[in-house]
């Protein structure tokens, strides 16, 4: 394993949610809740949850959009909560992120050509004269055809503008993109294509990402790494193959049995869970699972599973994960019948990421165009 | 099996202020029987929406122009005045929008707003009206109705507020249920919840549902038949274990592989490349032409035409069956 370009340590960030009349906090959410990470270079690691699980909240303390209560992160070793105003600036070149909803995220009164160059004149990466040039580079790269730079954002569909956001966060040349949802306003279809250049992207540019997604069938062919996420803890760890063959805590387990398979008689072993979500201001003690959980025991109510890994890299937090009965994990959905898989087989053609001078300045590390 | 819903050839067709056209919906036809559940699948901007609301009324007629014939019980909705439709709608008809948020009304609680659908159709008093409502919101699942009638809609959760709205709904046994996209601002836990509460209202009431996602594996799980829709049209009617096993337009097959699989990991997943035609005219020959691969010059020229498969199964493709296509 390559060495980890992010190491997160003990991190939590609680949001005051209502103050007395003498503004004593009167109501915290504890958003972040004390979690660890380590990602290693090139790899993918996605944050799995539902709605306030924290996720999100995590994708901005790792860039510092937000700061931190407690603990450390590490990035390429060095410690970003020490970086003063200068040293956050350079930070900013290596890290990026790209945003769920590439309808607010851009803004409207700027050409595509404006949105891209500003990063790069911003952080003074291209000298002006070359500044055209490197923005149709980078327009090539996400599939996009440099004739579209004089346009606006709302003349293209949600898939392209995701494409525009992406090229965004390529252009200073990152080294991490925290990728917040990015393909969950998109279309069926055109979700598959922006999925398929975020993977090639990383490749070819030796990229890592953290995903974060609510979808665990998205998560699946991007992760290598998946974290599940509950109320501000991470609850289940894994390599992303054994995640999905081998879910050990019941939360996981039910987000796998939630998800519709495209299969009319799927047989569905529903993991329900009872309940919503309980409200974040007032987490249940002790895991904070057992109101909704059928295996919950009094151990549960009171004591807080720690997050504990095995030999193997598999991490759990749950008293009782060794107990629950085995499940057949995801092999419910069946493979498709043969006629029907020559046919889809029709629609996997390789999304072709031209090739583009710039390319290789990407490549480069740090590789400035003199 | 007399139809409930009969729909043929309905059209919409929406004018802009500076005399801009958009074809919404073009020749939509399908007939639903009592207790039957017709999926409407489709993306973005495909017309299943439109469908709903030209069913519904619910279309602004000084902008949108809807023609064909949307028989219900053997009434041509289309015809109908305004206040015959509205004495239909919430009472006979009934439709749960996809964000509970927007579409319950804030400054009023939940139970009064149930009560109101009640008095106006059924003629209860307030006392019976709140009795039933309490009664409706135990039927989907709400905890402590007795507590959660008098309570605003801010105070109840995401997955609360849409079997609130599902009750709302309910209120008045419905003859036909029409559910857009109810799932799709629910998480998935939650969303599993309301598919259950969906699949066991289901069996209690007779009613024909047309569920509209954009989710296939949401349509598997509840639906009887399925009608795909591309640009305005339905492009694939098939009962839904055929859908799933035989689909027979190019369309639907890209849908299918574009999801990605739980058994396996791919390393690139299938993709539908291009994306919707215009449709601010009506495209000549099959709209989904540019975006297909099994396409050819026969399918540019002039519509295609409808290819019957099975039992309630046909494609709107030229080439369809697509056994004999060669992969």
């Amino acid at each position: 394993m390559s060495a980890p370009l992010l190491e997160v340590e003990g991190l939590r960030r609680h949001f005051v949610a209502r103050r007395s009349a003498f503004g004593r906090p009167t109501a915290t959410v504890k958003a972040v809740d004390g979690i660890n990470l380590t990602v290693p270079a090139g790899s993918t690691l996605a944050l799995v949850g539902e709605t306030g699980c924290g996720k999100s909240t995590v994708g901005r303390l790792l860039l510092r959009l937000i700061e931190p209560m407690a603990g450390s992160i590490k990035f390429a070793g060095r410690d970003i909560l020490a970086f003063g105003e200068k040293e956050l600036r350079a930070f900013r070149r290596e890290a990026q992120i790209v945003f769920q909803d590439p309808y607010s995220s851009l803004n409207p009164r700027m050409t595509v050509e404006e949105l891209i160059s500003e990063p790069l004149a911003l952080h003074d990466i291209v000298p002006a004269s070359r500044l055209r040039d490197r923005v149709a580079e980078l327009l090539g790269l996400v599939g996009l055809d440099a004739r579209y730079g004089r346009r606006y954002p709302h003349e293209f569909s949600g898939g392209q503008r995701q494409r525009i956001a992406i090229a965004r966060a390529l252009a200073v040349e990152p080294k991490l993109i925290v990728c917040d949802e990015p393909v969950s306003a998109l279309d069926v279809s055109i979700r598959s294509q922006v999925l398929n250049l975020l993977n090639d992207l990383r490749k070819r540019l030796s990229l890592t990402y953290i995903f974060i997604s609510h979808d665990l069938s998205v998560v699946k062919h991007i992760a290598d790494r998946v974290a599940v996420m509950y109320l501000g803890r991470i609850v289940e760890s894994a390599r992303a193959d054994e995640l999905f063959a081998n879910p050990r805590h019941p939360y996981t387990r039910a987000l796998f049995s939630a998800i519709p398979v495209p299969q009319p008689h799927a047989q569905r072993q529903r993991q329900l869970l009872e309940g919503d979500v309980p409200s974040p201001l007032s987490p249940p003690a002790g895991c904070h699972l057992h109101p909704r959980c059928s295996y919950a025991t009094d151990r549960c109510r009171i004591e807080w599973p720690a997050l504990v890994d095995d030999p193997s890299g598999h991490a759990t937090a749950c008293h009782r994960w060794r107990e629950l009965p085995a499940i057949t994990g995801t092999s419910r959905q069946d493979a498709p019948a043969p006629r029907l898989e020559a046919l889809m087989a029709k629609f996997t053609r390789r999304t072709v990421v031209r090739e583009a001078n710039g390319v290789d300045t990407l490549k480069v590390e740090n590789g400035r165009p003199n | 099996m007399t139809a409930l819903v009969d729909v043929a050839n309905l059209r919409v067709v929406f004018h802009g202020d500076r005399g801009q056209t958009m074809h919404a919906v073009e020749t939509v036809n399908f007939e639903l029987a009592r207790g039957v559940t017709l999926g409407l699948v489709g993306e973005s901007g495909c017309g299943k929406s439109v469908t709903a609301l030209a069913i519904m009324g619910l279309l602004p007629k000084a902008s949108a122009d809807v023609s064909g014939y949307v028989g219900f019980e053997g009434t041509n909705l289309l015809g109908l005045t305004n206040a015959a439709m509205r004495d239909l709608r919430g009472d006979r008809l009934a439709m749960i929008f996809q964000e509970p948020m927007t579409s319950l009304n804030p400054a009023f609680t939940i139970g009064e707003q149930i009560i109101e659908t009640l008095v106006r159709h059924r003629g209860m008093n307030r006392a019976q009206a709140r009795a039933r409502a309490i009664e409706l919101l135990r039927d989907v699942r709400i905890p402590s109705p007795e507590q959660r009638v008098d309570e605003y809609p801010h105070k109840l959760s995401g997955g609360m507020r849409q079997r609130a709205m599902v009750a709302i709904a309910l209120a008045c046994d419905p003859q036909l249920l029409i559910a857009d996209e109810p799932t799709t601002a629910l998480d998935v836990t939650i969303q599993a919840q309301v598919l259950d509460l969906i699949r066991s209202l289901k069996r209690k009431t007779n009613a024909a549902i047309i569920l509209i996602s954009h989710d296939l594996g949401v349509i598997a799980e509840i639906c009887d038949e399925v009608a795909v829709m591309y640009a305005g049209e339905i492009v694939e009617h098939a009962p839904v274990d055929a859908l799933f096993e035989v689909p027979q337009h190019p369309y639907t097959i890209g849908l299918l592989a574009s999801i990605p699989r739980l058994d396996r990991r791919v390393e690139t997943l299938a993709t539908i490349e291009g994306s919707l035609p215009d449709m601010s005219e009506v495209p000549q020959g099959c709209r989904f032409a540019p975006r297909c691969p099994f396409a050819s010059e026969i399918c540019v020229g002039s519509p295609p035409p409808i290819a019957n498969i099975g039992a309630r199964h046909w494609s709107r493709c030229v080439k369809a069956p697509l056994e004999e296509v060669r992969p």
